[in-house]
């Protein structure tokens, strides 16, 4: 076949870059060579213009095991135990086909996990949808939402957090970011470096269909009127073959057999093959017969770029196969030797006794291309006036918009439809500040969270990034835990455009300055760019999953008001900045100005706080204060603990709609017995953290100030409404 | 007493149920679908899980697979059977249990905590539920809505049989706290012999006060103390 200009283009390959790889390889590329180029030096696999930027995020302290570059990031949470997680995003392909999009996201990431010699223990995922009036939503939400809860419902980890978020700018681009979280033995990690020669590469898992064909390529391009027309390239999932896939890796494992594995993932086959042979330094040899395919004449090209999920690729110590074949087969898996490691340097590939493909494989790995976008500083939102306009609006009234909102309301219409319970460890459910997971058969427990904040980032992409991480290690905190680090995963437009590469850049520095202060590593993460179109990017969304240890579960905090007569404090200084909030949002339809300021040493010193005040057990309940302000964050405490709350704006430096509603960022709600008061108070002076005793817990009202006194219940009724309305189940 | 779980390519639930087992000292090995003989044991649980991927209908294939014989057999000889979840699935589909396990209501899949009144106290696996008013555990099923003729209903009704049935926080066995649809709230069943059990919710998965609940450990009691 003759490589044409329209082929080139077709397989999302720049002019420019074409030259290059000539230049590289010293030849024409033959169409399966350029296929393979094309899956390689896309930017969802070479990360080309993101690399600059993720370099200088800090990924290292003594508890990291393994930081970026792996399957997954590796943390030491001590007894021997590692922990092992990732975030990854499926966001072109769910708006495709939410279902199998969604699904077959959550299915990768699961891989990403066993692959490090983990079992997964835990599932959470972050999904963003277009405004909920939008024509699409409504079966984006539920493809997605099921799509989640089938494979991970079947393989059997429990989804301990998440959240779900509504905004106009995600109408035509949708984001599922799922993460999963392992666990397994600091000395039984497994990495996906080939070593030796001569040693057999081994396929194993489900058999090599046509489907995804170029599906990391799609999700390296914007979307256009021809959208419809991708749907071959999504992969349909099979969890039913991944959690026997999971049980017969980690059976493998229990030896010495495996020196190397890499889940086949974006680009399968070529990037699993390449990435190993190259991070060995080593060549690799493959026989194209030999691949398991599901069907009949499929030709050297399609097995090459096919994503057909569920499979993985190892390298085994020789001698070992037979032992290895056996497991396999127990579980009724393929395996079959498809070729062996070479001192060549090259990536071989042979079909019906011919050479089909022969590449170096530097010019896939570290001679791919790598760019220094230009980009502009974002044009950051200034605050305008707005004083006269909201003081006349009733807090009550005002308060139950941003109750029965879609982003603000209850989610469990959304989290009953993931099992969050099976593996009988599951100490915290989705409703909290962090998912708990007990490490299985010992008192502690990791902390679980995922975040996003994009309208905070939207309006000024540094101080964005810097909240997000806070916002994470704040719920980290809440529940009790010490945050040990991060995995992040970056969605943004198109990086072709200044404007867009700027907001990345951006972020990434607001990211990194907090993470640095805070010593909380990004260990893992991916990033998603070209989440845009017809010229219409979104918000730039870094999503956060963030892990913490608790040493001893005795001491996991909870948000639900236990008790009736206690006191409510707020911990940290509310200044009242109401841009952004929900209050602007939800009830002015204002969405203009600045988000609030992080003041990182506020956030580390309040967090401390609050650290030294549930080791002491003085803290009954405690709740992290993000949108929606100190209402919003009380109301919750209330229903959940099915206790009320009378409390009193304690100044009168701000208006009360700036006390209630604004969201200025450190603070907690914290919950303190009477008996505890003095003790607690006195901490938190010494330590010169800024609080407020606001009022009492009391029987099942809330009472704020002169202006209202309401039922819980119905509050409660009003916060659940949205969703089953939405979906007609009420 | 002696116990077997029946380990199907899907279920996932094996291993917490081998741990509650283990907790409340009930000797237990794990059995592979593909075997063709148990070992000596008064208990055969079938877990939760999707087994065979739930492929064709939940359960149908791990009726006709090859340890389902020696599951029947184990059931003549009047040994104590006890399917959760996907296990109640299989249990039905086997015919050990009548009726049959439709879609929930609301076509979705259902993970949540929910309450309980045990109808039946009086046979091997419910025994410690007799001062229990209300008991809370999880569910988390797709097709968990119990369905049977009314012919089979009165029949489940006047033999009571019905080991479980939904109810809400004070006990009361209303429609609002039926989760899923099933008929007359059915949770869980037995057979005419009370030896076999099915059951939606999960007791192994709420054996710890720090899990907020230890509801299912009773049910562990009554099978470790029942006379074998």
């Amino acid at each position: 076949m003759k490589i044409t200009n329209e082929i080139i283009n077709k397989h999302g390959i720049k002019p420019h870059e074409f030259k290059k790889i000539i230049s590289l390889i010293q030849k024409e590329p033959n169409i399966l060579e350029l296929g393979i180029f094309s899956a390689m030096w896309n930017e969802h696999c070479s990360y080309k213009s993101s690399k600059k930027y993720l370099r200088t995020l800090p990924t290292n302290n003594k508890k990291v095991i393994q930081g970026p570059g792996e399957n997954a990031g590796v943390i030491d949470i001590e007894d021997d135990d590692a922990l092992v997680f990732k975030i990854e995003s499926h966001n072109h392909p769910s708006y495709i086909e939410p279902y199998q999009g969604a699904a077959t996201g959550v299915g990768g990431i699961l891989r990403d996990i066993f692959t490090m010699g983990a079992r997964p223990i835990a599932i959470l995922n972050s999904i963003h949808f277009g405004s909920h009036k939008h024509i699409k939503t409504k079966n984006l939400l539920n493809g997605v939402v099921s799509g989640i809860g089938g494979y991970g419902n079947c393989v059997g980890i429990p989804t301990v957090g998440g959240e779900v978020k509504f905004d106009d700018s995600y109408n035509e681009n949708i984001l599922v970011n799922a993460m999963a979280v392992g666990l397994a033995k600091k000395n039984k990690i497994f990495y996906s470096k080939a070593q030796g020669i001569n040693q057999p590469v081994i396929y194993v898992g489900s058999k090599t269909g046509r489907d995804g064909i170029h599906g990391a390529s799609m999700a390296s391009a914007e979307f256009d009127d021809n959208t419809e027309e991708k749907k071959p390239t999504v992969q349909v999932g099979d969890p039913f073959t991944e959690k026997l896939l999971l049980e017969a890796c980690l059976e493998l494992m229990k030896d010495d057999s495996i020196i190397a594995i890499q889940d086949m993932g974006a680009a399968g086959l070529t990037s699993s093959s390449v990435e190993m042979a190259s991070k060995g330094d080593l060549g690799i040899e493959i026989n194209l017969n030999n691949i398991p395919c599901r069907e009949k004449n499929m030709t050297p090209y399609e097995m090459m770029l096919s994503e057909t999920q569920e499979r993985m690729l190892l390298i085994l110590n020789s001698g070992k196969e037979e032992k290895a074949k056996k497991i396999f087969n127990k579980w009724g898996l393929d395996f079959s030797i498809i070729g062996k490691t070479t001192n060549s340097r090259n990536l071989v590939l042979n079909f019906n006794d011919k050479e089909v493909a022969n590449l170096p494989l530097s010019s896939l790995s570290i001679n791919a291309p790598v760019y220094d976008r230009k980009w502009k500083k974002n044009e950051n939102q200034k605050k305008v006036n707005m004083q006269k306009n909201f003081k006349s609006f009733k807090i009550l009234d005002s308060f139950k918009k941003i109750l029965i909102s879609p982003n603000n309301s209850e989610k469990s219409w959304v989290w009953e439809q993931y099992d969050s319970t099976v593996m009988a460890d599951t100490v915290q459910k989705p409703g909290g500040d962090s998912g708990v997971v007990r490490i299985h058969g010992k008192n502690k427990g990791i902390a679980l969270t995922v975040d996003s904040s994009a309208h905070y980032c939207l309006a000024n992409p540094l101080m964005g990034g810097k909240q997000v991480v806070c916002e994470a290690w704040r719920n980290l905190i809440a529940v009790g835990s010490n945050p040990i680090a991060i995995t992040n995963c970056l969605n943004f437009g198109n990086p072709e455009k200044d404007k867009i590469m700027g907001q990345f850049v951006e972020t990434i520095d607001g990211i990194s300055q907090a993470c640095t202060y805070l010593d909380f590593p990004v260990v893992s993460g991916n990033v998603s760019f070209y989440n845009e179109t017809k010229n219409k990017a979104i918000a730039p969304t870094p999503t956060i999953g963030a892990a913490g240890l608790i040493k001893n579960l005795n001491y996991m905090m909870t948000k639900n008001i236990k008790e009736i007569g206690s006191h409510i404090l707020v911990i940290g200084k509310t200044l009242g900045h109401l841009y952004q909030s929900e209050f602007f949002r939800e009830v002015l339809f204002f969405k203009d100005g600045p988000p609030p300021e992080v003041n990182l040493f506020n956030e580390k010193n309040n967090g401390y706080a609050i650290q030294t005040l549930i080791a002491k057990k003085l803290v009954n309940s405690a709740h992290d204060i993000s949108s929606g302000g100190i209402l919003l964050a009380l109301t919750e405490m209330c229903i959940s603990g099915k206790i009320g709350a009378k409390i009193k704006i304690p100044n009168d430096n701000i208006s009360i709609h700036e006390y209630l509603f604004g969201e200025d960022q450190s603070r907690y709600l914290v919950e303190i017995n009477e008996k505890n008061i003095k003790e607690a108070t006195n901490i938190l002076k010494k330590n010169s953290v800024y609080y407020e005793i606001i009022g009492k817990t009391q029987k099942d009202k809330l009472n704020v100030d002169k202006e209202f006194d309401i039922k819980l219940s119905d509050l409660s009724k009003l916060n659940s409404f949205w969703f089953k309305n939405y979906f007609k189940e009420n | 007493m002696k116990s077997a779980v029946i380990v199907f390519p899907g279920s996932n639930c094996d291993r917490d149920v081998a741990v509650a087992l283990e907790k409340f000292h009930i000797k237990n090995q794990m059995v592979w679908h593909n075997e063709t003989e148990l070992p000596k044991c008064d208990l055969i649980i079938l877990p939760g899980g999707f087994s065979y991927g739930d492929y064709l209908r939940t359960g149908c294939i791990a009726s006709k697979s090859r340890i389902i014989n020696a599951v029947i057999k184990h059931e003549k000889n009047g040994g104590l059977i006890l399917g959760i979840c996907n296990g109640f699935q299989i249990l039905i589909e086997t015919g050990l249990l009548p009726g049959v396990l439709l879609r929930n209501k609301k076509l979705r899949f259902l993970s949540k905590n929910v309450f309980l009144k045990a109808l039946n106290i009086n046979n091997h696996f419910c025994l410690y539920y007799k001062q229990k008013k209300v008991i809370e555990l999880p569910i988390a099923h797709n097709e968990g809505s119990y369905f049977a003729n009314s012919n089979l209903l009165q029949n489940l009704e006047d033999n009571n049989l019905i080991a479980f049935k939904y109810c809400d926080q004070k006990g009361n066995i209303i429609s609002d706290a039926n989760p899923n649809g099933s008929s007359n709230n059915i949770a869980g069943i037995l057979n005419n012999k009370k030896n076999v059990l099915g059951m939606m919710p999960h007791p192994e998965r709420l054996i710890d006060p720090i899990l907020s609940g230890e509801d299912g450990s009773l049910m562990f009691k009554s099978l470790f103390n029942s006379p074998t």
